[in-house]
């Protein structure tokens, strides 16, 4: 019996061998001519992100509108390219499904996550296109307001949603007394936040303004941590490990005015106070 | 299988029995090795189509990895506490309220009328609802409403939400045992001179909820995967602390450390749910072996 299986390993193993081995010829002198890029599908660019998508990266649950920061970023990289907007296709991709190991459905996905090393081993990721800064979210008249450093901040009851560098920001570099909470997503994690569950959320900056601005009232950007800037934390377009389209699309990244979009659609955080990190 | 292996030429046999006998072995050998030579081959031809899939190489890289297995084990294991804890502090209450719920539906008292139809109603509405949606509601709604005094912690109202899910559940389950308790031993109580409740209680109880342990186990099993579910409330329970992990790694094998750690719970009280079902069965005559 033991025999049996390890020859069935043998077998398995030399057969997968030989079945991984034929994928990985064309590489290398990659050409951007749109005709010349390969696709998950012919003649169209296919992006994947999350449903539902929120302001200020995708403005009414839209991704096709071209409005919000990632929807025009990505349209954007679409036109370096050679598309036109007809051109582009949109899939839903749940942020844990985008690293599912599997032929991918989308050429990229775009969904504010961050480039981390253990995650490009998995998966490619573009040049960063927005560099993140963590910020902080509490009621404006709750106790966690008044707080300057980090080290006050660690008594309070923090949460974030599941995956999200926000998380690790709050275990690695705040490291709370009570253990976070952690949502499955950033709807749930208000929720509980409006329901008064937890002191803070931690969310990327962007999304914090449009929480205090628009969604949850009475809540406020009690402070922004500078974990962004070139050595930072970025976020990154996600290609299946390997995927050559990734070349051409930082080379499309880099031809276009991410500042100038950026001052369009996010908000430019200088009214939040800084929490130096130490 | 192996019990009565008679002696071959033993003088007291007949050969009419020793050929019976003889031919018996015969037929085990051969379903024996039929058994193991089609458990052999399909289990062989499944791990064959697997392991040459195009995909095997990435699939083993990110679900069977042994150092993501080592370095996520544990944390799960702290996570994995709190789901023992909350699905023991739910069990008991679940068992305690199905049972007052269960008894005031097989009441007959007519001035217990409504609260019988209130227990109905409980039961229709709540077995309906699924529980992840329950959870939602409890866990967000109810906290959300900031009433003086309503506790606000997770872990309560998670623990809260598998009570009122499974007590709908398990209600019907000791109903079911009180129901299959014959008319007559309520009839004979009452003929002592036993009051309604007192029969009740100390005549058809007793019979009943022994009669139903076993499916009470297994709504257990249930509930101790479903503890999983609470952390949609933010708590970091076995599931959390995996999904966590393998969203900072994405790797996926963090998920089969958490899978095995309810497996170790949940098989072994599986096969003692099995075994109290056989005891049971010898005991009421229905099968002998």
């Amino acid at each position: 019996m033991k025999r049996y299986i390890a020859l069935i390993a043998v077998l398995g193993l030399v057969l997968a061998a030989c079945a991984t081995d034929g994928g990985d010829g064309a590489e290398s002198g990659v050409s951007c001519e749109k005709e010349n890029l390969t696709l998950v599908q012919e003649g169209v660019l296919t992006i994947g992100t999350d449903d539902p998508v929120f302001d200020p990266w995708m403005i009414d649950n839209d991704p096709s509108n071209g409005q919000g920061f990632e929807s025009a970023v990505a349209y954007a990289v679409a036109e370096e390219l050679g598309f036109t907007a007809e051109e582009v296709e949109w899939v839903v991709v749940p942020f844990n499904n985008s690293y599912a190991p599997g032929e991918k459905d989308f050429d990229f996905d775009i969904n504010q996550i961050s480039i981390t090393p253990e995650r490009d081993e998995v998966v490619d990721f573009s040049d960063g296109y927005y560099n993140a800064n963590q910020a902080l979210l509490g009621f404006a008249d709750s106790e966690i307001a008044s707080v300057t450093t980090l080290e006050e901040l660690r008594a309070f009851r923090l949460g974030a949603q599941v995956g999200t560098t926000s998380l690790d920001f709050i275990n690695d570099v705040i490291q709370p007394e009570t253990e976070p909470l952690v949502y499955d997503t950033n709807a749930d994690a208000k929720a509980a936040f409006d329901a008064g569950q937890l002191d803070g959320l931690v969310l990327d900056l962007p999304t914090a303004f449009y929480v205090s601005d628009v969604e949850i009232e009475g809540s406020a950007v009690i402070a922004q941590f500078p974990t962004g800037g070139e050595t930072g934390e970025q976020f990154g377009m996600l290609f299946e490990e390997g995927n050559p389209l990734r070349d051409c699309v930082n080379e499309a990244l880099a031809n276009i005015d991410l500042a100038a979009i950026q001052q369009e659609w996010l908000s430019d955080g200088v009214d939040a106070p800084v929490i130096a990190l130490d | 299988m192996t019990e009565a292996e008679a002696p071959r030429h033993s003088p007291g046999i007949s050969p009419g029995r020793a050929r019976r006998l003889a031919f018996q072995r015969a037929q085990r050998r051969r379903s024996l090795s039929i058994g193991a030579i089609s458990t052999i081959v399909v289990f062989g031809t499944v791990a064959l189509v697997v392991v040459n899939s195009p995909g095997w190489e990435a699939v083993k890289e990110s679900f069977f990895s042994w150092e993501d297995f080592k370095a996520s084990f544990p944390e799960i294991l702290s996570g994995f506490a709190t789901n023992v804890r909350i699905f023991l502090i739910a069990e008991v209450l679940i068992l305690f309220v199905a049972l007052v719920l269960a008894v005031i539906r097989n009441s007959r008292s007519p001035l217990l009328t409504p609260l019988r139809l209130g227990a109905t109603a409980y039961v229709d509405v709540i077995r309906g609802i699924p529980t992840i949606i329950l959870l939602y509601l409890f866990g967000f709604g109810i906290p959300a409403l900031r009433l003086q005094g309503v506790p606000n912690s997770q872990e309560f109202w998670a623990i809260t939400t598998l009570v009122v899910s499974y007590s709908a559940y398990v209600t019907e389950v000791y109903r079911a045992g009180i129901e299959s308790v014959h008319e007559s031993q309520r009839a004979a109580a009452r003929s002592l001179g036993l009051t309604s409740g007192q029969s009740m209680r100390f005549v058809v109880l007793p019979q009943a909820v022994r009669r139903v342990i076993p499916p009470l186990l297994n709504d257990f099993v249930a509930l101790q995967k479903d503890s999983a579910l609470v952390a949609l409330l933010g708590v970091q329970e076995a599931f959390r602390k995996a999904q966590i992990y393998v969203a900072e790694t994405f790797n996926f094998t963090a998920y089969l450390a958490a899978a095995l750690l309810f497996l170790l719970l949940t098989i072994p009280l599986a096969r003692f749910t099995d075994y109290l079902i056989r005891r049971q069965q010898q005991r009421t005559g229905g099968i002998r072996s």
